[in-house]
This record gives C-alpha cells, sequence and structure tokens, in this order.
C-alpha cells in the first residue's frame, strides 16, 4: 500500500487538527455567520499571526516581547500608508489647501509629501515593507540586545519601553502619522473598494490563506533541528552555546520570524477594519497580545489561533454587554491562566481530551488492521517525522 | 534650541524646570525604591506598582476628606496620618498578593509580570468602578501652599519642596532598613543563597513576604506623595509603570543608589527638555536615550561586576 | 621541561600570563601552562583556587583581563563561545547540562558539527552518516540502549556521560571536563577513567578532578593551582612529594 507523505499526514493525528481549524474556518463559520460578523472573525484571526510568532519567540525560545503591538502597528502603518495614498487623489482632496496629501497632513499644515511617504506609493514596496520595516527594527533591536546577553525581564521592559516610545512618537508626529486617530478613511485598495461585504468576505478568505501560510512556516521550523535548537536554547542556553551555536543568532531569527508574523497580521488588520491607530500598538494592546498566546497555551501554535479567537470574541462579547466588567475578566485571565494552566488551551487538551482521543482512536485502529508493531531501535529516523507541535515538545513547567 | 534667551534667563529656565524636574524625581525615586526592592532583591516584576501607587494616593484622598468634615482642627497635619495610613493599607495588600500569587511564581519571573499585569488591570477596574472615572485630588493644607521665592525669577512651591523631602527621607529610610539594620542583612541573605539562608535559620517565605509587603508600602507613601503635586484618577499609575522600571533597571537593579541617580537623570532629562521641545518629543528622547544606553551597558549604570 | 622548548607551535594549547579579576580580586593569576598533544591533564587544587575559571576562560564563558591562550595557533581570547567551539575546544559542565526533553539520540544530533548556523539548522537532515555516527558515540558512551530514552530519564552517571558523548560528536581536538566523577558510583567511576582513556586515543584532555585515586588512574600530567596559580606541576608521584603542595593541603 502506498501513499504520498502528504495524505499519510491528513489523516494522521496533527494532520486532523489541521483540517480541522481548516473546517472551522472556511467551512463553518463562513456558513455560520453574517458578512459583518465573519469580518470581526478575520479581524481577531490578524492578532492570531502575532500569538503564532509569539508561541515560537515565548513559548519555544523563552523570549517574552511586550512590544508586539510595534511589530503589529508597523506592518498595519505600512498598509494603511499606501492605502491613504490611494485615497489622496488630487480630485478626492480638491477642497485641501494643497489637494494630493492625506487630508490629516492637510489640517497640519504640511504643504507636501513627506519623504518618508512616498515611497508607499508603491503596492509591490509596501508589501515588502509590511514584512520588511518590522523585521529590521526586530533586526536592530534582536541584535542589540541578545548580543549582549539581554534576556528575561530586561528584555520584556525594554520592549515594552519601545513600544511606548512608538505611540507616543506616532501621537507626537500629527502632520506626519494622523496622530491619535490613526490613519482612517482607506477606501480602496489597487481601485477595489474594500469596504463593500463581497471585498469583506475575500479579505477574510485571503487572512486564513495568510494564516495556513505563517502556520506551516512555524510548523516546519518546529519539526526542523532549528526548532529543536530553539527549545533547547530556551532550558540549557550555555550548553547549546557550547555545542557550537551562536545563541544569540538563533535568538535574533526567532524574534525577527515573530516580528514579521506581526506585520503581515497587522497588514491584514488595516484592510480589514479600514484604519489603524496608535491604540493598537502601544503597552496594553502589545500585552493583550501575549494573553491571546497564553491562552491557548504557549507551546502550541494552533493553540494560539484558538487563543487569539476565544479572548477577542470574548472581549467584543463584553464591550458590548457589561463593558465595565471585561478588565475584570481579562485580568483574571492573565491570573488565572500563569497561575492555574500555564500550559492554557492546548495543555489542557492534551491532559484531558488527547487520552479520550487515544482510547477511541485505539480501538478503531484495532477494528482496521491489525496494530502494526513499532519496529524497535530504528524509530529515530522516523521520528522526525511525525513531530507533532500540539504534544511533543510539552513539558510541564520548567522547575 | 537656546536662540532668543538671554543666558540669565536660560539660568532661571533651568533652575525653574530643574525644580519641575525635582517633582518628578521626587515621585520616580519613591516609585523606584519600591520596585528596586521588590525587582531588585527578590527578581520579582510587579507590574501592578504604579496600582498600589494609586491606592496610597486613594488612601490619602479618603483620609483628607475624613479630616476635612469631622476633624477640620487638625486637617493641617492630616498629610502625616494619611501617608501612614496609605503604607499599611498598600503593605497589607501586598502581603495579601504575595501570599495568594506571588510566592507560586519565584521561579517564573515572565509569569509575574503576567499575572501581576492581571491584578493591575482588576485593580483600575476597581478604583473606575467605586472612585469614578474621573480624577480626584485632595486639598492641601494651607502651609502646603505658596512658594519661597528665590530670585526674582526663580519660585519653589512650597508642596514641590516637602515631597522633595519625603521622598530623600524614606530613601534614607529604606537605605538604613536595608544595608545597616538584622532585617536587611536577612534580606540580602536571602537574595544571595536562598538554602544557605534558610540552612541558618532564617524564614526565607517570611522574608519574601515581608519584603514585598515593604515594597508595596512604599508605593503607597508614593502615592501619598504624588496626591500632593497631581491629582489621582485610576490610570495615573500605568502612566509611570514602564519610565519607573527603566529608572530602576538603568540604575543597576541591584542598587539603591543607582536607583536614585538614574531617578534624577531621568527626570531633570526630561523636564528640561519639556521646556524646548513638545512634551512627547521630549519623553520619546528621553526614553529612546536610556534605551539606547541600556543596550550599551546592560547591566545598568552602578551593577558590579560580580564572578559569575 | 627547559625553557627553550616552551614555544607555541609545540603545544595545543598555550596560555600564557592568564589574569582575570573581579572587582580587584584576581581568581586567575598571571597563569601559564602548557598542554601537548595527546595528553591528559589533570587540575586539581583547593576550592577557590580558580581550576574552574580557568575552564571559563579557555572556552570564553569568562573573559581575561589580560594573558593569552593559544589553541592550534590560534588565539582563542579574541574568539565568542562558538567560535571557540569550532576551533576544536569542547568542554562540560560541573552539573551535567543536557537537554532534558529531548531523546539522547537528539541529544548527540544537536550536539553533531553540522548547521550549526540558522539556516543551516532549517536545512539540516538527519541523513545516514548522522544517524551512524551518533549510534557509533553512543556506543562509546554505554548508552546505545538508550537513545530514546528523553534524557530526563537517565541517573546522574548517564547525563555526565551523555554530555561527555555530546562533545565527543563534536569532535574536539581538546576536550575539557570538570569534575566528571563527581557523584557517581564506585562502578560508574570505573567506567568513566575507561572511557576517558579511549577518549585520549584521540583527544587531548583536560580535566579538573578532586578525587586523588581517580587522577592517579588517568593523569599523564597534574598541575596544582592555588589562589590563582600554578602550585606545582609534573606527574602525580611528584606533586604528591612537593612540599609546598603538602603545604597546601595538609598544612593548616
Amino acid at each position: 500500500m502506498k501513499q504520498s507523505p502528504i495524505l499519510k499526514w491528513f489523516v494522521s493525528r496533527e494532520g486532523l487538527y489541521y483540517l480541522a481549524l481548516a473546517l472551522l474556518l472556511v467551512v463553518i463559520l463562513p456558513v455560520a455567520l453574517d458578512s459583518f460578523r465573519l469580518n470581526m472573525v478575520g479581524k481577531y484571526l490578524t492578532y492570531a499571526f502575532v500569538a503564532i510568532g509569539l508561541v515560537m519567540c515565548w513559548g519555544k525560545a523563552g523570549i517574552l516581547s511586550l512590544g508586539q503591538g510595534v511589530f503589529f502597528g508597523l506592518g498595519g502603518y505600512c498598509m494603511a500608508m499606501y492605502l491613504k495614498l490611494e485615497a489622496s487623489t488630487p480630485e478626492a482632496t480638491s477642497i485641501q489647501s494643497t489637494p494630493g496629501i492625506p487630508d490629516f497632513m492637510d489640517w497640519n499644515q504640511i504643504t507636501a509629501l513627506p519623504w518618508f511617504w512616498e515611497p508607499f506609493n508603491s503596492f509591490a514596496f509596501t508589501l515588502l515593507a509590511v514584512i520588511g520595516v518590522p523585521v529590521l527594527l526586530a533586526f536592530i533591536i534582536g541584535f542589540a540586545m541578545f548580543t549582549r546577553r539581554v534576556g528575561g525581564v530586561y528584555f520584556a521592559i525594554i520592549t515594552q519601553a519601545i513600544a511606548a516610545i512608538l505611540t507616543i512618537l506616532i501621537i507626537g508626529q500629527q502632520g506626519f502619522t494622523g496622530g491619535i486617530n490613526g490613519i482612517t478613511d482607506l477606501r480602496t485598495l489597487m481601485g477595489w473598494e474594500i469596504r463593500t461585504d463581497e471585498a469583506k468576505n475575500a479579505l477574510y478568505f485571503v487572512t486564513v490563506a495568510m494564516l495556513f501560510v505563517c502556520l506551516f512556516t512555524a510548523r516546519l521550523i518546529q519539526q526542523r533541528k532549528l526548532g529543536r535548537i530553539l527549545v533547547a536554547m530556551n532550558a540549557q542556553e550555555n550548553r547549546v552555546r557550547f555545542s557550537g551555536y551562536d545563541v544569540a543568532a538563533f535568538k535574533i531569527f526567532v524574534f525577527c520570524l515573530a516580528a514579521a508574523f506581526a506585520g503581515i497580521g497587522g497588514a491584514l488588520f488595516t484592510l480589514s477594519v479600514g484604519f489603524m491607530s496608535p491604540s493598537f500598538i502601544g503597552i496594553v494592546a502589545s500585552i493583550e497580545m501575549v494573553i491571546f498566546c497564553a491562552l491557548g497555551g504557549r507551546l502550541s501554535i494552533l493553540g494560539a489561533v484558538y487563543g487569539a479567537l476565544l479572548v477577542n470574541a470574548a472581549k467584543s462579547g463584553f464591550s458590548e454587554s457589561f463593558p465595565e466588567l471585561w478588565p475584570f475578566a481579562m485580568g483574571a485571565l492573565f491570573i488565572g491562566v500563569v497561575l492555574a494552566f500555564p500550559n492554557g488551551l492546548a495543555g489542557l487538551y492534551q491532559t484531558y481530551v488527547m487520552p479520550l482521543e487515544d482510547r477511541l482512536f485505539k480501538r478503531k485502529k484495532a477494528e482496521a488492521t491489525p496494530a502494526v508493531a513499532p519496529v524497535a531501535g530504528k524509530p529515530n529516523a522516523e521520528k522526525a517525522k511525525d513531530y507533532d507541535p500540539m504534544i511533543d515538545h510539552y513539558s510541564p513547567e520548567k522547575s | 534650541m537656546f536662540d532668543g534667551y538671554t543666558s540669565s534667563e536660560l539660568m532661571s529656565i533651568f533652575a525653574m524646570q530643574g525644580f519641575a524636574g525635582l517633582s518628578l524625581f521626587s515621585v520616580f525615586v519613591l516609585m523606584a525604591l519600591g520596585l528596586a526592592i521588590i525587582f531588585g532583591q527578590m527578581g520579582v516584576i510587579n507590574m501592578a506598582h504604579g496600582e498600589f501607587m494609586i491606592l496610597g494616593a486613594y488612601t490619602t484622598y479618603l483620609t483628607s476628606g475624613l479630616f476635612e468634615s469631622y476633624l477640620p482642627g487638625l486637617f493641617g497635619g492630616y498629610f502625616f496620618i494619611a501617608m501612614i495610613l496609605a503604607f499599611l493599607v498598600c503593605a497589607a495588600l501586598g502581603a495579601f498578593v504575595e501570599w495568594a500569587m506571588v510566592r507560586h511564581l519565584y521561579r517564573r519571573p515572565l509569569d509575574t509580570l503576567l499575572a501581576t499585569w492581571g491584578l493591575s488591570l482588576i485593580l483600575q477596574q476597581a478604583y473606575r468602578s467605586i472612585f469614578g472615572a474621573r480624577e480626584v485630588g485632595v486639598t492641601l493644607p494651607d502651609w502646603m501652599l505658596g512658594s519661597i521665592q528665590v530670585t526674582d525669577m526663580v519660585d519653589l512651591p512650597i508642596n514641590g519642596l516637602f515631597v522633595m523631602i519625603i521622598a530623600l527621607s524614606i530613601a534614607l529610610g529604606v537605605y538604613f532598613l536595608m544595608y545597616r539594620s538584622g532585617w536587611g542583612k536577612k534580606v540580602r541573605a536571602v537574595v544571595q543563597n536562598r538554602p544557605m539562608a534558610e540552612a541558618v535559620g532564617i524564614n526565607s517565605a517570611g522574608v519574601d513576604r515581608a519584603t514585598f509587603a515593604l515594597g508595596c508600602g512604599i508605593a503607597g507613601i508614593a502615592g501619598a506623595a504624588f496626591t500632593m503635586i497631581g491629582s489621582t484618577g485610576p490610570s495615573s499609575g500605568q502612566a509611570y509603570i514602564v519610565d519607573t522600571f527603566l529608572v530602576v533597571v538603568f540604575g543597576g537593579a541591584q542598587s539603591l543608589i543607582g536607583t536614585i541617580i538614574s531617578a534624577f537623570g531621568i527626570s531633570q532629562a526630561q523636564s528640561t527638555m519639556e521646556f524646548f521641545l513638545s512634551g512627547s518629543m521630549a519623553k520619546v528622547l528621553t526614553l529612546l536615550v536610556v534605551v539606547g544606553i541600556l543596550m550599551l551597558r546592560p547591566e545598568g549604570l552602578m551593577a558590579l561586576k560580580i564572578r559569575r | 621541561m627547559s625553557a627553550a622548548k616552551r614555544k607555541n607551535g609545540d603545544f595545543l594549547l598555550a596560555v600564557e600570563g592568564l589574569t582575570v579579576s573581579f572587582d580587584g580580586f584576581k581568581a586567575v593569576d598571571d597563569l601559564s601552562f602548557y598542554l601537548d598533544p595527546q595528553e591528559i591533564r589533570v587540575i586539581i587544587g583547593p576550592n577557590g583556587a580558580g581550576k574552574t575559571t580557568v575552564l571559563d576562560l579557555i572556552c570564553g564563558k569568562t573573559k581575561a583581563t589580560s594573558g593569552s591562550i593559544k589553541f592550534a595557533g590560534k588565539e582563542l581570547t579574541k574568539l565568542k563561545e562558538h567560535q571557540i567551539v569550532h576551533a576544536g575546544v569542547g568542554r562540560k559542565f560541573q552539573t551535567p547540562s543536557v537537554f532534558e526533553d529531548l531523546t539522547v539520540f537528539e541529544n548527540l544530533e544537536v550536539s553533531y558539527p553540522q548547521g550549526h548556523s540558522v539556516m543551516g539548522a532549517l536545512a539540516f537532515k538527519r541523513d545516514l552518516a548522522v544517524v551512524e555516527e551518533v549510534e557509533a558515540v553512543a556506543k562509546k558512551i554505554f548508552l546505545d540502549d538508550l537513545l530514546d530514552q528523553p534524557a530526563a530519564l537517565l541517573s546522574h552517571g548517564q547525563k555526565q556521560w551523555l554530555e561527555i558523548g555530546m562533545l565527543l560528536i563534536q569532535k574536539p581536538e581538546l576536550i575539557m571536563l570538570d569534575e566528571p566523577v563527581a557523584g557517581m558510583s564506585v562502578a560508574e567511576r570505573q567506567k568513566t577513567a575507561e572511557l576517558l582513556k579511549m577518549i585520549t586515543k584521540d583527544h587531548t584532555v583536560l580535566v579538573i578532578e578532586h578525587d586523588m585515586q581517580f587522577v592517579g588512574d588517568i593523569a599523564d600530567r597534574v598541575t596544582v593551582m592555588h589562589q590563582g596559580k600554578v602550585l606545582s606541576e609534573g606527574s602525580i608521584e611528584h606533586v604528591k612529594a612537593d612540599p609546598k603542595v603538602i603545604e597546601v593541603y595538609l598544612g593548616h
């Protein structure tokens, strides 16, 4: 019996988890929800990009960044700048004293497009910048910090300070950035109306597709030796270093990876909501992103997606009916996840649901085919292929 | 940026802004001392530290209200009572938080950070529910109003001077407590070698709780002092938390002197620049410089080179 | 050894005038010693003599205040840790530091000298050469039956061996071991001595050890350190008879 490895993967347990997620996002939610709600889900999913990055960076490699909003925001602003320029044609802005520049610049007595806005006339450049700008900043921060062995809480605090700096800067430089209101009134992407229902539905599916691209990228890294080094580095940094690895380079890599994911998420966020503002960058927004990842399970990239969906859905639910209760719920979530179930939903799933699955799975298997005994002594080469991000590398809290 | 000012005007500007910076310095010192004790000595990040400070501020607000209604004769001295109350209330809450939450997380500093952030969200919302979203202010006693005129261009407000005196006395007190008292010796013993400290009979869990409570109590005093120079809102504490962390880290987490020097440097830089640039750019520049220096010298200004 | 012979090039490792001070305290003070290729050298000395610091300096964990460390003609004091590993120096720590979450196989595989860069680690494939090499090393360190065992489940002694195996698979010229038999049973000690003897067929070994019996078993030469300096150097009999050594160990 010959099966292609891809087909085999789809019927493996891990493959089924991915299929279930795909089914939920591609079939169930689009059928069940109206286009407004679906767009909301699309918005939540853009946060899942950040959460996946945090799983790699914080869960696996142990680097907690409290500044992921910075990268999310940079990606979002890059996209917003492009869209704003497209919306600010001389015809559409003819009532301004300087037609052809974004409205907020005109309100702030700026008479020419600033130099750093110029390249965002090009869509190709914008797409590049959505990933490139966050990665460049992450590289600079990472290089400065990790080569000097700054880590742990120091790194967390400094990334948080960077989130604060960027927010204050954007708010302060109204004429160049749109200030506290952000960049608003975005309408078309290359002539395509982004505020119609069809456009929103299409954007939702683009988001889902990109999400799976990021999931598979993260999964590939986890499976490779690269992923093992990241985890090993978290536990025994010195041993990795004295096994001949440049630990700083690996940390910079994973931090840049998380920044790239966040940037993509941010750009999709801008498209999905039609504006970008500094409130998605700051300290509070950035630390909330950590809870998406923590709730889903800091070691599970699939968990991160569910975490982002659930927290954001709960947030909208609360803010619609009991806005004053939401901070309590959010606070309790932070404390509860950390104290009671540090491995989040994925950890709970593994402890309580998987044993049930095991029983179910085994019974079925026994009925279908006589179980093939694992070949003793040679399972190593196979092992890497069966790697399951949901279950492998799950370990109880390090003591 | 100095164009258009005469040198004597510049001197006065520096003196006035320097003094305005000193008020900020006092708040920084009081908040950073509490943080430095908790973070530097115990390795625990308390993201709710700003909310402890605000608790102290609200305690002072309530006390001033009580004095106004029931003991108007003693109103001039209410602040001292309020300060003690603020310390006690915050220390008690701190001890409770240590018992319920922090002690389970000593080996997971990043998780402590997240859990205390959760606490800060809850406290903020609680303040909002109890005291309302609007900022509240206290009535200053008469003797704290007015100012001392140093030259005809330089006025020093008395409340600012008073807060500065409090900050420095508390700093001195903490120094004696940590470095000159038996209790401080115990704290430092636990920091340096927990198993050994336990072996010689130090109750390390007790020391942890007391240290945490002390740090929170000092935050409470900071809050009391804060009411003398500004008004209090539910999220006033959060505005300071990042700055104060930078103060602590910048000074070198283990060094009280370093904390004070860095609080001085950061507050002075910020308030002097504020006069010449917009407030937000002054802040951006200050933070950028601090972060930049930290990248070059991650161990902070005053850290010891230790054998590892 | 005559002074004339002390030129770099003859030695695999030449440490000269090495000094490191921590806030004025000199943990290692103007230290010089030389290792021949294929030699087993043991460093002994009382606690706080600076033995571990010497290993830290050689492998780059601590930066020297002054002095030089020449390894096969390369100056190590200017290299980063991973570059020192690539130059051919392997180092085992005092407490076993293996990757507890990974299996024995994966532990050895991580140390396999290939795919050390980020992209290399992404492209790294577990081919036949890797599997064979891992199995060969596992056999040397008595763990060939436990390849699929997570390292967390190994005994203390087995973890020490695994860490030695992780060094062997890097194929370093110089292996540095910090108290390799500490906390081992008698049987494990004997096996470890056996292992070390086998290793020295194609490696130079620098060991810190307290157990004098074990030192006598394995050492070609012994360097005695005291207060950051070399107190005595030579064969085990020579240093045992040295009055300065006796003074330090027994004199007070």
